[in-house]
């Protein structure tokens, strides 16, 4: 992690998250129940340089998609911010100028059934940002621009005319990324964008992705569940544990040596491909639920290393050795 | 002898443009106590066999032509039925979804009794019996209290258990397990594949695992079958067709997965998609987005052939070509 402050184009300070999902006002006060925060993120904090991608991995409900939303603007933190070049970002969002803040913020979902709306054609989706944005007016140099940008993700001009349901899904994944490359964004944010895909097309995606980053220097957040993914894409990985970063480090050091003992868990999880038969040692438990996550450390009903510290005190996350984990084991050197 | 045979095995799904072939000879067996992975893209016909064999084609699909066989006796095209006392009692099935597969309004315990009874002759008392034990064997903490739990008071990994169990609940000798940790969190997999392969060990059934994930299918299977379009393209002891794929669709589909031990700075890639059941290529189905594709494959349509130590559907391992 660089702590030359300077070069950062994307920086979250503490983000957090919390959602009220109490049951209604008046069942509240018959039955007495108290009010119910879901803390999908609880203080995240990061730094992505230009050019480079970021990668948060973790489980169902870890909060890697809410962090993903919080960056874009369509979450407002609870608390902490997240700065883009040098700027308070959602501060800005909520001026005029947030408009041009948005442009250079780009996002791709994961579901490109579900992201491009079945009744327009390929070319007014992706003419949507140009002409929300008003980066183009003339419809002549729209239309150019749409094919340019089809040609860049691999696709034909053409195809332009054509509706979404003509495309099979690595196609359709492309044209979410033709559109979300379509205000020549800086910064894209990449929830979960192959994970409905097919091994082969997925690669086909990856590779699209990789090559824009090196042609035009984007900088990417990659949210992925599955590991062998992210070690692909990314320069540095974040792992997510119940709304928190456990550990942050770059990506060779977290693949080769990883510290937290969750990290180590999910690695072991990966089946490997080239020992076939072998059997993984399962790790027990399951991800408690996040109304009521546990005291402590969230991970210490699941951690063989855990001790009475970690189910009383809450690690933070710290340097140790060259990267971020946030483990009273590791912190010890107990393990 | 193989416990489950499926020869020439043809689905068609009659429309109103023409037929659509969705399987077209897919030939393989299953001994007992073996675990064959079939694994495949979207659209390859994987969940189709799964399907056939257990005696759930949706309508209109149908087997046209082509035999299954189980223990010897045919088992495709059977009354309605006398198919419902084969499914639980010697094929059990598992589903992607744990949720959609258990029905919502039953205690877990309820559904368990209920598939018990109505394959095994006991008593009620001891089927609840047998039910707890299943429930225990397959990983349920405090299996006596949970029995009386409905569905959607067990998380996700746990309702895969209880349809694990739900499976195994009559002794099939056979499983069909489709995508059974698709809708599953890594760590919660490892937990469910190592479950499942244990148990069917134990009990001596024989699996069909359905999935696209390579991972799951290196660790869990003996043999392993590559579908594509509708064929299959390899099948082969899963170490042979790993290490040494012969049909440039799994070396294709091998060389796509993120390595987790080498760096590379792009991704092979195939070319080109899946082709469509209207629109499946002349010859082999794969020619269009084959490297090593020569004049004969736009042609012939290849057959299982032998390669090294698999059988593989493409003209390079054909001998008269070769020579």
């Amino acid at each position: 992690m660089s702590e030359v402050k300077t070069k950062a184009l994307v920086r979250a300070t503490d983000l957090a998250k919390t959602f009220d999902v109490s049951a209604p006002w008046l069942n509240r006060v018959l039955e007495g129940q108290p009010k119910m925060l879901l803390r999908a993120v609880d203080g995240v904090s990061f730094e992505i340089e230009k050019g480079k991608t970021l990668a948060l991995v973790g489980e169902s409900g870890c909060g890697k998609s809410t962090v993903a939303r919080l960056l874009v603007g369509l979450y407002e933190p609870t608390r902490g911010g997240f700065e883009f070049d040098g700027e308070d970002a959602h501060a800005a969002f909520k001026t005029p100028e947030g408009r041009k803040l948005r442009r250079r913020i780009q996002m791709i979902f994961q579901d490109p059934y579900a992201s491009l709306n079945p009744r327009w054609t390929v070319e007014d989706i992706i003419a949507e940002p140009l002409r929300e944005h008003e980066i183009l007016s003339d419809e002549a140099a729209v239309k150019e621009r749409v094919g340019e940008l089809l040609k860049s993700v691999g696709l034909s001009p053409l195809d332009m005319v054509k509706f979404p349901h003509q495309f099979s899904g690595g196609q359709r994944q492309r044209i979410s990324i033709a559109r979300a490359l379509a205000t020549h964004p800086e910064f894209l944010v990449c929830d979960e964008p192959t994970s409905a895909l097919d091994v082969s097309v997925q690669a086909q995606v990856l590779n699209i992705m990789k090559d824009l980053q090196r042609q035009q220097g984007l900088t990417y957040l990659f949210i992925s569940h599955n590991l062998a993914v992210v070690r692909h894409v990314s320069d540095q990985v974040g792992v997510m544990y119940l709304g928190r970063l456990v550990e942050l480090a770059d990506k060779h050091t977290l693949f080769d040596t990883p510290r937290h003992p969750y990290t180590r868990m999910l690695l072991d999880a990966i089946p490997k491909m080239h020992d076939t038969g072998k059997a993984r040692t399962p790790v027990s438990g399951e991800v408690p639920n996040p109304l009521n996550p546990p005291s402590g450390c969230a991970f210490h009903p699941r951690c063989p290393h855990a001790n009475a510290r970690c189910s009383s005190e809450r690690p933070q996350i710290q340097a140790i050795a060259g990267v971020k984990v946030a483990c009273h084991a590791v912190e010890e050197g107990r393990i | 002898m193989s416990l489950l045979q499926v020869k020439n095995l043809v689905v068609e799904f009659p429309g109103r443009r023409g037929t659509l072939r969705a399987l077209d000879d897919v030939s393989f067996e299953i001994a007992p106590g073996e675990i064959l992975g079939v694994v495949g893209e979207s659209g390859a016909g994987k969940s189709l066999t799964g399907a056939s064999i257990i005696g759930l084609l949706e309508p209109p699909g149908r087997v046209a032509s082509g035999q299954i066989l189980l223990e010897g006796e045919r088992i495709d095209g059977l009354p309605y039925e006398q198919m419902r006392k084969i499914r639980g009692r010697k094929i059990g099935a598992i589903f992607q979804d744990p949720l959609t597969s258990l029905n919502p309004l039953y205690s877990v315990g309820r559904q368990l009794i209920e598939t018990i009874t109505t394959h095994l002759p006991v008593t009620p008392a001891e089927a609840r019996q047998r039910a707890i034990q299943l429930l225990k064997d397959t990983g349920i903490p405090a299996a006596e209290q949970r029995i009386d739990h409905y569905p959607h008071q067990f998380s996700g990994g746990m309702r895969q258990r209880v349809v694990i169990a739900l499976a195994l609940a009559a002794e099939p000798k056979l499983i069909v397990a489709d995508e059974p940790t698709t809708a599953l969190d890594v760590s919660i997999q490892a937990q469910i594949i190592t479950l499942l392969k244990t148990i069917c060990k134990e009990r001596g059934a024989a699996v069909m695992l359905i999935t696209h994930d390579m991972g799951v299918i290196a660790e869990t299977c003996d043999r392993v079958a590559v579908m594509y379009a509708g064929r299959v393209a390899e099948i082969g002891p899963v170490h042979e067709v790993i290490n040494h794929p012969a049909h440039p669709y799994t070396a294709g589909l091998m060389a796509c997965i993120p390595d987790m031990t080498q760096d590379r700075e792009n991704l092979h890639q195939i070319d080109g998609a899946m082709p469509r059941l209207n629109a499946i290529p002349q010859g082999c189905a794969f020619n269009p987005r084959c490297e090593r594709v020569f004049d004969k494959c736009g042609q012939a349509r290849p057959d299982l052939m032998h390669a090294g130590a698999t059988q593989a559907a493409c003209w390079l391992h054909d001998n008269k070509v070769a020579a």
